[in-house]
């Protein structure tokens, strides 16, 4: 990990650049790309699927991976995380019909991703969890890089009948609260701070919760234990815990049906479920102390909003980030590769995947329903993937850039 | 441990080595006879690697907590505490309320059928209730978590808990809030699910005892129900625990269908079949895959290693009563 941090150096940005970059996001993503999300039902809370705008600093990096390039492995195998499993299928399938590379992901979960990594019985991985040092210690052929794939979001989602359409607010002390089962009734003081005007019933919260081991779990427990030590200390962090209190159901349609069979519950889906099963969802309060409406928008911006604060080698989590449209229950999902890669054949193919993925691939994100990766960390995941080295101590990625 | 081949293994033990007609003369005998040795063996490796992979697996887990795996209830990867008894106590009351609910629906059908049913009847009524064990075990899943737990949560326990829950002691077994999902409607699945193989077996049970136990009771002035209690069920009594022993088992391991209305929550392990729980199965089922950690990967598997233990157990008291009332009913022909 010693080379990236040196490199690095020279282009952290400031803040004011990174919230420039979340502004301007945010501006574009309230223009004509915003309209369809008006063709929402009126009974469900409307959740626009805002595309973010391709970007310019991204485009800079695309096009370079276009073609097949002599000398380089025609087959890759990956392995992992589940959440970005169809946004990975979308990607290696265009990417064979561009490059002639054949990747093959199976999506069996991360923990099976950073498991196969670390043994090398692939040629990268996935994970929706950063892998922790002492995972990275155990790897078998030395440093693994972190490279982000695209953003993934949680929000809450609830079931009271005699809400209607009405959108309600939370805070992290509201939504801590409930999942700690110290809110038991839906007319606590805590969220009606939150909701003034709004009548909340005398009624007994069920909070539901995924029962299996899951990447949104993630960012959501990353959320809590963010935002209360409490939780931190009592849950923690993982992607699965031991829950307080509440009910257990497995997928996200697990959850998202087991908060409309029962009145009066609360859960927490991946932002995609949600938007396309139009699931009422809550406003969440970030930082700034603004309520946000959970879009795509809004988590590019958390991201491009912590990007000022991340760790140079990428492992780091977005939740609670600073800016004023920041989405604060956010997180990316990695791509992971070796650092040194011993067959020079595949440390190209691998390198050239990375670069395309982080690029070219960035504009199908949008359209399958997850945030691109804000121009910020590519820049950043451009230096990772610069970074990675053949037999020889030579630079993996074949193709020359201008200056590097 | 299915049926079919731990039944072939005892009618291969049964017959024992074989006479081999031309005394190994013959080739092509000698070659058979090695093709199916070596089938039998093979299967006989498998489990035994089966056992040896889980063991190897498990022990990073086993030998960290010890006997503490088995009887503490906390389950947290975060903070690597595993222990499983409330995994374990899901499992046996999911199971025993299944057989509460199966075994008499299940035993009376048989008796119906071996006893009562004329003769047009017994095979499309076998027929259909047998069917029900091909159903895929994720249908019953869907269909409890859409139809039966919106039912147990709007109707059933409200009632049970109007009812059987003011009783003293008793109403212990249904306090708490009516969810829907929980060790009781959990139960109820699974006991739908095992009806067909404890009707199937107990029918068979029945049916073999014999016509001479019925005559002579016929004969003494019996009426047809002193018959079935004076001398069918004692007959078939080991027979009839076998085959709800091997309904036990199969509601023992039984994952999805569970998974989808036991709540998979809750380390209590309180007295009220309302709380939502887990079983074994179910707890693999869920924490499997994202089993990242050394020590939460090898608890999951020690889990694994507990339910095929247990199973095995279950499994082979089962067959030892099958077999001997099956034995008895031979040698008293």
């Amino acid at each position: 990990m010693e080379s990236p941090n040196r490199r690095l150096k020279g282009c952290r940005l400031n803040g004011a650049s990174a919230f420039a970059t979340a502004a301007l996001l945010l501006v574009s993503a309230c223009g004509p790309a915003a309209a369809p999300a008006n063709t929402a039902p009126p009974a469900a809370p409307a959740l626009p699927s805002i595309a973010p705008p391709p970007s310019s600093l991204v485009a800079a990096g695309s096009g370079i991976v276009k073609e097949g390039f002599p000398g380089e492995a025609k087959a890759l195998n990956g392995a992992g995380a589940t959440f970005p499993a169809v946004l990975y299928s979308k990607w290696f399938n265009e990417y064979e019909k561009v490059t002639g590379v054949k990747v093959n992901y199976q999506s069996i979960g991360s923990g099976g991703g950073i498991k196969s990594i670390s043994d090398a019985t692939i040629d990268f991985g996935a994970t929706d969890s950063p892998m922790t040092d002492e995972q990275l210690k155990a790897a078998k052929n030395g440093p693994i890089l972190h490279i982000p794939a695209a953003l993934g979001a949680v929000v809450p989602t609830y079931n009271i009948p005699e809400l209607g359409g009405q959108q309600l607010r939370f805070s992290a002390g509201s939504l801590t609260g409930i999942f700690l089962g110290q809110i038991t009734k839906w007319n606590d003081p805590k969220i009606a701070e939150d909701n003034p005007g709004m009548t909340l019933p005398n009624k007994e919260i069920v909070t539901v919760h995924r029962s299996d081991g899951s990447g949104t779990t993630y960012i959501w427990v990353d959320y809590l234990s963010s935002v209360s030590k409490e939780w931190k200390d009592k849950a923690g962090l993982g992607t699965s815990v031991n829950w307080p209190v509440g009910l257990g159901a497995k997928g996200n349609e697990g959850v998202a049906g087991e908060v409309k069979q029962n009145p009066y519950a609360i859960g927490y889906v991946e932002l995609i479920y949600a938007i396309q099963n139009k699931l009422g969802v809550g406003l969440v309060k970030n930082k700034a102390g603004q309520y946000i409406e959970p879009n795509l928008a809004a988590v590019t911006a958390a991201a491009a909003g912590a990007a000022k604060n991340v760790a140079p080698d990428l492992r780091v989590s977005i939740v609670n980030a600073d800016g004023d449209a920041s989405y604060p229950i956010s997180g990316f999902t990695w791509l992971l590769a070796y650092q040194n890669q011993n067959d020079k054949a595949k440390g190209r193919a691998i390198t050239r995947a990375l670069w395309w993925a982080t690029h070219d691939a960035q504009r199908f994100n949008a359209e399958l329903g997850y945030a691109a990766v804000p121009d910020d960390i590519v820049r950043r995941s451009e230096e990772l993937i610069l970074s990675i080295t053949t037999a020889g101590g030579q630079r993996a990625f074949p193709h020359q850039l201008p200056g590097r | 441990m299915d049926l079919a081949s731990s039944e072939a293994t005892r009618v291969a033990q049964r017959q024992g080595p074989t006479p081999v007609i031309g005394g190994g003369t013959n080739v092509g005998d000698r070659i058979f006879h090695l093709a199916v040795l070596s089938a039998a063996q093979s299967v006989l490796v498998l489990l035994a690697a089966l056992v040896v992979l889980l063991f190897i697996d498990a022990k990073e887990a086993l030998g960290r907590f010890g006997l503490s795996f088995l009887t503490t209830t906390d389950w947290d990867p975060v903070f690597e505490k595993f222990g499983t008894a409330h995994f374990v106590f899901g499992t046996l009351v999911t199971s025993l309320v299944a057989l509460v609910l199966a075994a008499p629906l299940a035993i009376g059908t048989a008796l119906f059928l071996a006893e009562y049913a004329p003769r047009w009847l017994r095979e499309p009524v076998a027929f259909v209730i047998e069917l029900l064990a091909v159903i895929p075990s994720i249908i019953f899943g869907l269909w409890g978590f859409f139809v039966l737990a919106p039912i147990m949560r709007g109707y059933v326990e409200p009632f049970l808990k109007a009812t059987v829950g003011q009783v003293p002691v008793l109403g212990e077994l249904f306090s708490g809030p009516a969810i829907g999902k929980d060790l009781l409607t959990a139960g109820v699945v699974l006991a739908i699910m095992i009806l067909p193989t404890v009707m199937a077996i107990a029918r068979e049970v029945v049916r073999s005892v014999p016509d001479t136990q019925r005559e002579g009771m016929i004969g003494l002035g019996a009426t047809k129900w002193e018959t079935i209690t004076g001398a069918v069920l004692p007959y078939a009594r080991s027979g009839l625990v076998g085959a709800v022993m091997l309904g036990f088992a199969r509601a023992f391991g039984e994952t999805m269908a569970v998974t989808m209305v036991i709540g998979n929550s809750s380390n209590v392990i309180s007295a009220s079949l309302l709380t939502p729980g887990y079983t074994m199965a179910s707890a693999i089922a869920n924490q499997f895959t994202e089993a990242d950690k050394e020590i939460y990967f090898s608890a999951v598997v020690a889990v694994a290693l507990v339910l095929l233990l247990v199973s095995v157990i279950i499994n082979g008291l089962a067959r030892l009563l099958v077999w001997r009332g099956a034995g008895n009913v031979a040698t008293r022909r």
